[in-house]
């Protein structure tokens, strides 16, 4: 009796296919990410339970470290109009290469009279740590402090060229004492601002 | 790889000899794994390396007589963040407490217990949910900012409604010495 032979198939599947969709979706994933900009005051931030993301665009980011505060904010446009109303309002002035450069500058703590400096540097000396001695927030007699100013101008900048709110977020560093945050918080109660975020990293509701 | 050996063991007998056509199959395997990998790789960091935002509302800090308005303090709940990753908690007024003011930690085994059952309390004394607990957060200036998240992220946890950071008093500073967490 002859045996019953079972067909043997071959168990490669073309992949061909599945490759393709791969690396289309490989493609699209590094093209929208965004590469992390190296920030010149690293901050470990406090984790919460909040699962609200931070919007992109329009929120000016105070970053609070060791004892200095750094300001940023994002978009170039805005940035330009910034340094330009700083400028006058200080009474220095800025050439159009130096606007030129403070425009892709992500965030920045130096005095206003230091900031020729910081700007003329390259970008990675520019990023060393302790290099920059952070904005100064303490008012000189009747004069409000500089990153009272920076905050203020910054709100008229975006204002003007987005026409939305500008909205301010704190990156505070979780050992930062809190007479410093609260330093900061009052700034910005000056100008009525009762609303901001606090940024926080992700952590689960157990602990 | 991925491919069983499937052809038939022996030689084919006799026959031309011919020039063997080469499979033009390459096998993928190697390239898809690696493909997800990567695409893994780049979804999770895009994702998750977005920063989360707690949106945190202050009191104005102008105060007029229509903002003052008067509040049960059997309702109120006040937090003191001391130092050394302690708090201090007490109900009612600090020259009128109470509950003596208990000195307790952060997170689920420490002040989280306190506010879900005296938020649980509160609404069965006043018999209106929406009449719950109202915390003040009082840090001291021996509190880091990680205290602060800390205990902003508890009340969205136990979902107290009614909650704000004030400034803390001397009465409330000498409570803290007197319990040593004010170093």
């Amino acid at each position: 009796m002859p045996r019953i032979k079972i067909a043997r198939k071959s168990t490669a599947i073309d992949m061909t296919a599945m490759c393709d969709v791969a690396f289309l979706l490989l493609t699209f994933f590094i093209l929208t990410a965004t590469a992390r900009q190296p920030e010149p005051l690293p901050v470990d931030t406090p984790a919460s339970t909040v699962k609200i993301k931070l919007p992109d665009s329009d929120i000016a980011t105070l970053t609070i470290g060791q004892g200095k505060v750094f300001f940023g904010i994002p978009g170039q446009d805005v940035r330009t109009l910034l340094l330009e109303k700083m400028s006058k309002q200080y009474g220095i002035q800025f050439t159009p290469e130096e606007i030129k450069r403070f425009s892709v500058m992500e965030s920045f703590g130096v005095p206003i009279g230091n900031l020729k400096q910081i700007i003329a540097l390259k970008g990675e000396e520019r990023n060393k740590e302790g290099l920059q001695p952070g904005i100064p927030v303490d008012s000189v007699g009747v004069q409000p402090s500089e990153l009272h100013q920076w905050i203020y101008q910054a709100r008229y900048a975006t204002k003007e060229l987005h026409n939305v709110d500008m909205r301010i977020s704190i990156k505070g560093d979780s050992k930062e004492e809190y007479p410093e945050i609260k330093k900061i918080i009052g700034i910005l109660q000056d100008q009525n601002i009762n609303k901001f975020s606090l940024i926080t990293s992700l952590r689960g509701e157990d602990n | 790889m991925a491919e069983l050996d499937t052809s038939g063991g022996g030689k084919k007998g006799g026959g031309k000899v011919r020039t063997k056509k080469m499979s033009t199959r390459v096998d993928l395997t190697a390239m898809v794994d690696l493909a997800f990998l990567l695409i893994t790789f780049f979804m999770l960091t895009t994702t998750l390396s977005k920063p989360q935002a707690m949106d945190l509302a202050m009191p104005d800090k102008e105060k007029t007589d229509e903002q003052q308005l008067t509040i049960a303090d059997n309702r109120t709940m006040t937090i003191l963040l001391g130092s050394g990753n302690r708090l201090e908690w007490y109900m009612g007024l600090v020259d009128k407490q109470l509950t003596p003011p208990t000195v307790e930690g952060y997170g689920k085994n420490g002040i989280r217990k306190a506010i879900l059952d005296k938020s649980k309390e509160v609404v069965g004394i006043t018999g209106d949910p929406k009449k719950g607990l109202i915390v003040l957060i009082k840090p001291s200036d021996k509190s880091n900012y990680r205290n602060l998240v800390d205990i902003l992220d508890e009340m969205k946890i136990s979902n107290v409604q009614t909650y704000a950071i004030v400034d803390i008093s001397d009465p409330e500073i000498e409570l803290l010495t007197r319990d040593g967490i004010y170093k």
